[in-house]
């Protein structure tokens, strides 16, 4: 039977926890509305970067771009991303179970966030280089982490590009997702799908042929590294909303189970508080009663 | 009106205008590009500078970074890293960030800071080319 004071300190502690815990609350739900309109205002210029590039690619016929080269997939790169740091439930965990899934020996990991890098560590997979993005992702950074991957491709070292991310549909769900990076075979691909509609445009007949100005090379040898670098950017915008609304939600939860115990705590201690009173009463009357 | 162009130009943070004009006038690579009505379909790529939108005898100026455009003869799609109407243009806050950035230019940066740095000298230096050139 624990004492008084015990519970005392208990409920103190506890106390101290849901104080933290509301706290991380507030922060991530500040972010998260900065995170998920700066993940939302991509959207028009990543729908016209699609349909630029899809019109692109169907008008163009017997253009061949290295980065649109199939090959047979012998050696596969995932770009992994996740967060930097933890609490925020199940968002990393979900990722690492999809990525546990993946061959050991044709995958070669490249981590954006230091949670993934640790996971890559842990569970001793091939990791070919390690990335990191601040809390608001910089198009640099994003960058980066693209013309690693394209490099990679380009000499050969791996045949195909897929990024596993988690892919941020609301405050409460957050879908770990494959999406096939490189080669750009289907260009429709190129939002990072946040659930956006394929638009269809109301575009001029296909009979049309695009004119390249100066030349196909020259346009597409440049639009193609840019929406990849786009996307790519787009992608870490989204990890950003989804790690902070996850944040919020497992900070929420965690207050409100501190809530609870230190209700059932303070019942627990005034119950016994109770108990100790009678019981004193009691031996004041009985030794009344002896005396008198 | 007959003939008319749908003119949309969207930045990564924005879509800054979408409107039907009768012409616009923008710098390709290859130099300036008068597109009217039913012009051929072309693809060319964005050179930071103007871009001029008639609609209704009026003309509309905008400042803009590099970037693509896609033009088919009833729409004109401008995908840029800036795009800023020049009655927008706030010059002493351009010319800011043109001296901050001339002056990180002049440290060692790494490529991908040089190239970011830059990006942002074009923008602003543009920004005030158009807005000087647009002074009433």
């Amino acid at each position: 039977m624990p004492s008084t004071r015990d519970i005392r300190r208990r409920i103190k502690s506890v106390k101290n926890t849901a104080q933290i815990t509301k706290a991380m609350q507030m922060v991530a739900a500040a972010k998260m509305r900065k995170a998920q309109s700066a993940a939302l205002v991509g959207r028009p210029y990543a729908q016209l970067l699609n349909e630029i590039m899809a019109e692109a690619a169907t008008r163009t016929v017997g253009f061949d771009h290295p980065l649109l080269q199939a090959r047979p997939v012998k050696k596969r790169a995932v770009v992994l991303v996740s967060t930097d740091r933890g609490l925020c439930g199940g968002l990393n965990s979900n990722i690492f179970r999809e990525a546990l899934k993946l061959d050991k020996d044709t995958t070669v990991f490249i981590t954006a966030g230091k949670k993934a890098a640790q996971f890559v560590g842990r569970t001793k997979r091939n990791l070919a280089a390690e990335f990191s993005y601040k809390d608001t992702p910089d198009f640099a950074e994003a960058r980066a982490i693209s013309k690693f991957v394209q490099q990679l491709f380009l000499k050969g070292e791996v045949d195909a590009v897929d990024i596993l991310f988690p892919r941020f549909v609301n405050t409460l769900t957050q879908l770990p997702t494959t999406v096939p990076f490189l080669p750009i075979g289907k260009i429709s691909a190129a939002t990072s799908g946040v659930n956006a509609p394929a638009q269809e445009l109301p575009a001029a007949s296909t009979t049309d042929v695009f004119d390249f100005e100066p030349d196909e090379e020259t346009v597409l040898g440049a639009l193609l590294p840019h929406s990849l670098n786009f996307q790519m950017h787009q992608i870490l915008l989204e990890t950003k909303a989804s790690e902070q609304s996850a944040r919020m939600v497992a900070m929420k939860n965690a207050t409100d189970n501190a809530k609870q115990i230190i209700k059932d705590l303070t019942l627990e201690y005034n119950k016994l508080r109770q108990a100790n009173i009678t019981k004193e009463l009691l031996e004041i009357t009985t030794a009344q009663m002896a005396v008198g | 009106m007959a003939y008319q162009l749908k003119l949309e130009i969207v930045t990564p943070e924005a879509k800054v205008f979408a409107d039907d004009v009768e012409m616009v006038t923008l710098t390709g690579i290859d130099g300036e590009m008068g597109i009217y009505p039913e012009h051929m379909p072309v693809m060319t790529q964005l050179v930071a500078g103007e871009i001029c939108a008639r609609k209704n005898g009026e003309n509309i100026y905008l400042a803009v970074g590099d970037g693509f455009v896609q033009i088919t003869g009833k729409r004109v799609a401008v995908l840029t890293d800036m795009a800023i109407k020049a009655s927008d243009i706030d010059e002493a806050a351009a010319e800011a960030a043109q001296k901050k950035a001339e002056a990180r230019l002049t440290q060692k940066l790494s490529d991908e800071e040089t190239a970011t740095v830059q990006a942002a000298l074009v923008h602003a230096t543009t920004q005030i080319k158009v807005k000087q050139r647009h002074k009433h």
